[in-house]
């Protein structure tokens, strides 16, 4: 993205006209600055607000609101929370599902896409579009049957039900993007490939997967968080503290007696800290993965 | 471009060759989202309370019921107030930032900034909604919220209730749901706007062209293609709302926040009207692939007019 800006400054030829411009508004640029960064700040003051009165004791907050810093740490509000939610058991609930989902749903969308994109079987356009048309279901509409469902093959209760639900959920997004990439294959690659005797399993993962590795950790990491993210099928399917997620657990507590500020605030750090971590640890993914789709 | 041959004797159905990869993806589908989809349909067709209990036929009357259910109408008419708070104000104010970052603060600031600032209008995107809407509850809450802690300092002794106050809680939601979304449009737009070509731009200063005029000659129509995905995109989310509003309002108070998805639920899983919670569903479903298709349609119209115009 930087690349881009320096090339494209580097073209500018007309710089005379350039300084006189930047002559023109130099107070109206730095007004414009400072109108995005207080934008910026609105945009964070929630989470800085969280921030300050994670740690604060109640009595601190009653007294001295919750601009302030606090006075001491105050650790109880985190702890409460910890204990009460069991949190690692949420955690690893949350990495289970998400993981499994993400690689999961990866593998079905790059089979199906296969069969699509570079297999081009009859029906693929309609295949396409009730896959983009699931895409955009309501949870709701499907929600009631699959819960009979899972109560049926005794998946009540069961992280595996909301693994199976959402690796197909998310690779209707997936199926959907591969085939559209896989598409434009070069089809040299397939062809001698092919001529050195490579069967259809042997191209898929010899030719077509390392040269898809890119678009598919993007998808992986996108599926990871936003299965993470997800809401209202595991309230629904999850129904004991054993087998929740985090996010689940930490809107279970709410209107619960101990959730005072400091246990709320707490709560929602740790419950959004990891989430946080791993997109900044992806972030390197995303954008290789999104520049390695655009150059193609 | 030709279908390749694979090393198989019946090169015309090469095609078929392929459909053992097809095979787990269509019937996890089926399984998953085409049989439920279809079963959900059958059971708004009945009165039910769910479980064990006996389905006893009602044909069309879970709709012909919704007709007349106020709290049906109320749940579509917030749908509305949902697009504008997910779509149309994040559009416009999503399009105005990314220009400002991409246009002024990129070009006169360095790259680094913009992309600082854009991530700080993109956090709210990552991280789970749920999480963000308790927060939220807090900042909000009317008794020891951070806000009316705020207003108290200052000696307000009868703070609005913002989430409990029924001509209150709307907006309030709104506001969240304008925070939570804003970032989404930044970042596609930006991205379209590194797409543009910047001589354009250079062709237009040196015609004299203000901000304003290049944006709206030259900005606005090059980056449609992403107008029309954030568009659709949003509306699609903001008809599907649900956690945003479970950990705000629960659809109270008396109903001003309640939204068809919510609504479904709690027929579902709270009142055990499960035929009736299904109805809900359909015309739910049924709306967005309406809306849908036709934002798609106008997408389609704007792409033929451009090339005729051409």
């Amino acid at each position: 993205m930087s690349a881009v800006s320096t090339s494209a400054a580097r073209l500018r030829p007309a710089k005379e006209s350039r300084v006189d411009a930047r002559h023109h508004r130099g107070a109206a640029r730095w007004v414009i600055l400072g109108l995005a960064c207080v934008f910026a700040l609105a945009m964070l003051a929630p989470f800085l607000i969280m921030l300050l009165n994670a740690f604060k004791s109640p009595t601190d907050y009653s007294q001295n609101g919750p601009l302030t810093l606090p006075q001491t740490l105050y650790f109880d509000g985190l702890v409460k929370f910890w204990v009460r939610t069991d949190f690692p058991v949420k955690l690893w609930n949350s990495i289970m599902i998400s993981g499994l989902v993400a690689v999961g749903g990866t593998l079905l969308s790059l089979l199906s896409a296969y069969a699509i994109g570079i297999g081009r079987v009859k029906g693929r356009v309609a295949l396409i579009a009730v896959f983009l048309v699931a895409n955009m279901l309501p949870q709701e509409a499907i929600i009631y049957p699959l819960f009979t469902m899972a109560n049926a093959v005794g998946l009540s209760n069961s992280q595996w039900s909301v693994i199976i639900i959402f690796v197909v959920i998310q690779a209707a997004f997936g199926i959907y993007l591969l085939s559209s990439v896989l598409s434009t294959f070069p089809n040299e690659l397939l062809e001698a490939a092919a001529l050195d005797g490579a069967g259809r399993w042997r191209i898929l993962w010899s030719v077509v997967y390392p040269i898809l590795r890119p678009t598919l950790g993007v998808l992986m990491v996108f599926f990871f968080i936003w299965t993470w993210n997800e809401f209202f099928i595991p309230l629904v399917m999850l129904t004991s503290n054993a087998t929740q997620t985090v996010p689940i657990a930490l809107s279970s507590l709410q209107g619960d007696r101990m959730m005072d500020a400091p246990t709320t605030n707490a709560g929602a750090l740790v419950s959004l800290l990891p989430a946080l971590i791993f997109f900044l640890i992806f972030q390197r993914t995303l954008t290789r993965g999104v520049t390695a789709g655009s150059v193609k | 471009m030709t279908t390749i041959a694979p090393p198989t004797r019946n090169r015309k159905a090469a095609w078929v060759h392929y459909l053992p990869y097809l095979i787990p993806g269509v019937l996890a589908f089926v399984l998953v989202i085409g049989y439920p989809l279809v079963m959900n349909v059958y059971i708004s067709l009945f009165k039910w309370k769910g479980g064990m209990a006996p389905m006893r036929w009602y044909g069309l009357g879970n709709y012909a019921d919704l007709l007349a259910d106020e709290a049906f109408w109320t749940s579509f008419r917030n749908s509305i107030s949902m697009i504008v708070a997910m779509v149309i104000v994040p559009t416009l104010v999503g399009l105005i930032l990314a220009a400002v970052l991409f246009d002024v603060l990129g070009r006169r600031f360095g790259p680094r900034v913009a992309s600082f600032l854009r991530a700080t209008y993109y956090l709210p995107q990552i991280l789970p909604v749920a999480v963000a809407g308790v927060v939220w509850n807090w900042i909000l809450n009317a008794e020891d919220g951070a806000i009316n802690s705020i207003l108290a300092g200052f000696g307000v002794t009868d703070p609005p209730n913002w989430l409990g106050d029924p001509a209150l809680a709307m907006p309030s939601v709104m506001l969240v749901l304008i925070w939570v979304q804003i970032g989404y449009p930044v970042v596609i737009f930006m991205a379209a706007l590194q797409r543009v070509d910047p001589e354009l731009y250079e062709a237009a200063e040196l015609d004299g062209a203000g901000w304003w005029a290049r944006f709206r000659a030259i900005t606005l129509p090059q980056i449609k293609p992403e107008t029309f995905v954030v568009t659709l995109t949003c509306t699609v989310a903001a008809l599907k709302v649900f956690a945003p509003v479970y950990v705000l309002t629960r659809g109270g108070p008396e109903g001003t926040t309640l939204v068809p998805s919510y609504y479904s639920f709690l027929n579902f899983f709270d009142k055990s009207k499960v035929g009736y919670g299904a109805a809900i569903a359909t015309v739910l479903t049924l709306v967005i692939i309406i809306v849908a298709g036709v934002i798609l349609a106008f997408q389609a119209r704007a792409e033929r007019r451009e090339r005729e115009g051409r």
